[in-house]
């Protein structure tokens, strides 16, 4: 056992020291019309992007996308970000994705990921999680949880992203 | 321990055999996630200290992608478990592990444990939920191919996790998912989506008695259809004698029926479902229980509720035979507008019931349910009479200014307590009936500092009759949040039971960790995700949870 351990903390400490740059896993989920997605053609021109992974019995989740809701055109025309909103209901409430979102009025590329699939590949643990990417697909800041005005530290770094600065932590 | 240690070596030859230079390119990502808690006996909630004082759930997931390959493991210690899991966990080790290849040309292998769902899951899903300490991955080798515009094929063949081994069953599947819009480049504001999958699982028969079925096979069929606003799916599932601890090892088939259709524009949003189930039980192990190899998964039909009071008698499916439906409206006044106000009002309505289904004698000389035997018949379209569960609620929702939020909610529940828990209330009662009211409003103070009430009333004749609850949550945004809560069963005829359960917890959050360390009572209980559900016995101690990820 301990032999193991050793071993993989060889291969883990041996990546870690050269991981710098991410790119997205490609994993099969849906869209809202159940169209198969490949998470690998989450895109936007070179301009930042959003993956929040969230669910409609989630609440902080919600509260998140409804703060950023009330400012996200503000956030388009200042940066040209775009927000895929990853749903983690499972089938026993995915198909009220739809429903809730557009009752609400979201303008985000909402997909459904039923069997976290996609989660898991992010390794996200809980939900609200959000990713910010830069245009070449690149993690450049991941959160996870909510409290009211996250959404504004978010926005800070959106903007340095869209202007091509280093962010640091 | 010799295929683990195997294992990592495949794994680190396969990394270290790749040039250094190119290793740079590829990506090691991972999350940790443990849980410790001390108990304290106390005697009048019931809470037992355990042996150890002092237990933990923990599990670290590592993930490398190196081009169109990725492996990864997952590591979980239960020393011991946590009380509400199951003490068959107790240990550490290697639990999940995989290779996996993905070419650009739609072509991928994985050998070792992964996840897969079929359609809805009616037939088969594997999943975790580490909340429930649920687990039935697969361990086995499965292919996909997603080559050819619009189809995606799917193909596996498998064991089942059951705690550290893996179960007696071998499960064979394959699946096919159609997009006849990309298939036949149809244009139009019509979409259509078919799939059909077909499972079978393999189990030898060493019952002495009975003549079991060695091979259970199963089929579903499924279609989706979106045109404007409205969207339509069912799936269908049919399986074949499947005698089983569950049915009471009845040869009577099984079958699984669900519909959902949706419509929705800006500002509303409508919401029907419907299913029926029965003898739908499917284990990689006839002769397993409670959580163990399941190899489907029948979505549960009632709301998702996240108030304490509201889920403090959940609901789960009942797959041995239920009959749902559900309905659901949701709108949003207007901003602006002369009801909606400032920043408009969201409303919600919302009913959803479960029974059960109608059985008659399958033949004038057998009883219902005989082990050996057809065991009943069902009329497809009739409704039984039995009352499982029932959930209506109704509530706004609205941003009053800048500074304040407020959510109002209503629900009455009824709830067939003798069914969907085997025992009667703590008052002796089948049957249990419950109005819950709830008051959640956000003040923001300022730009990062909030205050967070909630209010909660759950009113009962039965079970342990009236609850209050209240919660108090300052957050400073954005590291720090402290939260106390009290639970009151003021209401318990035993006067001597009329206990506070109270929790204070402190949290600290950045990037993609959180560390919350709480104190205090919690109740027992039923926790409930996706229609799995697990006993949760009340404790009393010091709780320290931390989750991160990279």
């Amino acid at each position: 056992m301990k032999k193991i351990i050793l071993l993989l903390s060889a291969v883990i400490l041996f990546s870690i020291s050269y991981a710098q740059e991410s790119n997205l896993p490609s994993v099969e989920i849906k869209t809202l019309d159940g169209k198969v997605f490949n998470t690998s053609d989450i895109k936007n021109d070179g301009k930042p992007i959003i993956i929040d992974f969230w669910a409609t019995w989630c609440k902080p989740c919600v509260k998140e996308l409804e703060a950023i809701a009330d400012v996200y055109e503000d956030w388009q025309e200042e940066t040209g970000v775009k927000i895929y909103a990853v749903s983690i209901d499972n089938s026993r409430s995915m198909a009220r994705v739809a429903p809730f979102t557009n009752a609400k009025g979201w303008e985000y590329v909402v997909l459904l990921d039923p069997n976290s699939k996609f989660k898991e590949a992010m390794n996200v643990v809980n939900v609200p999680h959000v990713f910010l990417l830069d245009g070449t697909g690149k993690i450049i800041h991941q959160h996870t949880a909510y409290s009211e005005g996250d959404e504004d530290d978010l926005f800070e770094l959106i903007k340095k992203v869209a202007a091509g600065e280093e962010v640091t932590h | 321990m010799k295929k683990l240690s195997l294992f990592t070596l495949v794994l680190l030859s396969v990394v270290m055999s790749a040039q250094v230079k190119d290793v740079i390119k590829g990506h090691l990502h991972g999350n940790f996630n443990i849980d410790v808690q001390q108990y304290n006996s106390d005697s009048l909630i019931g809470a037992e200290k355990p042996p150890e004082s002092v237990l933990m759930n923990a599990y670290g997931n590592f993930t490398y992608t190196y081009g169109n390959f990725s492996g990864g493991l997952r590591y979980e210690a239960y020393l011991n478990s946590l009380k509400g899991y199951d003490k068959s966990y107790n240990g550490q080790g290697i639990s999940y592990k995989y290779l996996s290849y993905q070419n650009k040309k739609g072509l991928g292998v994985t050998v070792g444990n992964f996840y897969e769902q079929f359609g809805n899951g009616l037939i088969l899903r594997s999943y975790q939920e580490r909340m429930l300490g649920y687990d039935n991955a697969f361990e086995g080798v499965r292919a996909s191919f997603t080559g050819i515009r619009g189809v995606t094929l799917k193909g596996l063949i498998a064991k089942q996790r059951l705690f550290w081994t893996t179960g007696a069953g071998i499960v064979r599947g394959i699946d096919g998912d159609f997009s006849i819009n990309d298939v036949f480049n149809l244009k139009g504001s019509t979409q259509i989506v078919l799939g059909g999958s077909f499972v079978s699982k393999y189990q030898a028969d060493k019952n002495p008695i009975l003549k079991l079925p060695e091979n259970v096979g199963s089929g579903a069929g499924r279609i989706s259809i979106s045109h404007g606003g409205f969207f339509l799916s069912s799936e269908y599932a049919y399986k074949s004698q499947d005698p089983s601890a569950d049915n009471g090892y009845i040869y009577k088939p099984g079958e699984a029926l669900l519909i959902n259709a949706t419509y929705s524009q800006k500002g509303l949003g409508v919401y029907l479902s419907a299913k029926r189930v029965d003898n739908m039980s499917f284990r990689s192990d006839r002769g397993q229980a409670i959580n163990n190899l399941n190899i489907n998964y029948i979505p549960d039909i009632s709301k998702i509720h996240t108030y304490t009071l509201a889920a403090m008698y959940p609901y789960a499916t009942q797959t041995n035979g239920e009959m749902g439906a559900r309905a659901e409206v949701m709108y949003k006044l207007k901003r602006k507008s002369f009801l909606g106000g400032k920043y408009g009002t969201e409303l919600f309505v919302s009913y959803a019931t479960a029974y059960d289904i109608k059985r008659t004698p399958a033949s004038d000389t057998s009883a219902i349910g005989v082990k050996g035997y057809d065991g009943y018949k069902s009329n497809f379209f009739e409704v039984g009479d039995e009352l499982f569960y029932s959930d209506f609620s109704t509530g706004l929702h609205k941003k009053l200014s800048k500074k304040f939020k407020i959510h109002l909610e209503y629900l009455y529940q009824e709830i067939n307590f003798d069914k969907l828990r085997g025992e009667l209330d703590h008052s002796g009662n089948k049957m249990v009936y419950a109005n819950i009211a709830i008051v959640d409003f956000t003040w923001k103070i300022k730009s990062k500092r909030t205050l967070r009430f909630e209010f909660q009333g759950l009113f009962t004749k039965q079970d342990k009759q009236d609850w209050a609850m209240g919660l108090i949550e300052y957050t400073m945004a954005p590291h720090w949040f402290v939260a106390v809560y009290d639970a009151y069963n003021y209401g318990n005829k035993h006067s001597d039971l009329r206990i506070h359960y109270t929790t204070l917890s402190v949290g600290y959050m950045k990037n993609s960790t959180r560390i919350q360390l709480s104190y205090g009572k919690s109740m027992e209980g039923v926790i409930c995700v996706g229609g799995v559900c697990r006993v949760v016995p009340a404790t009393n101690g010091l709780s320290l949870s931390i989750t991160s990820s990279f």
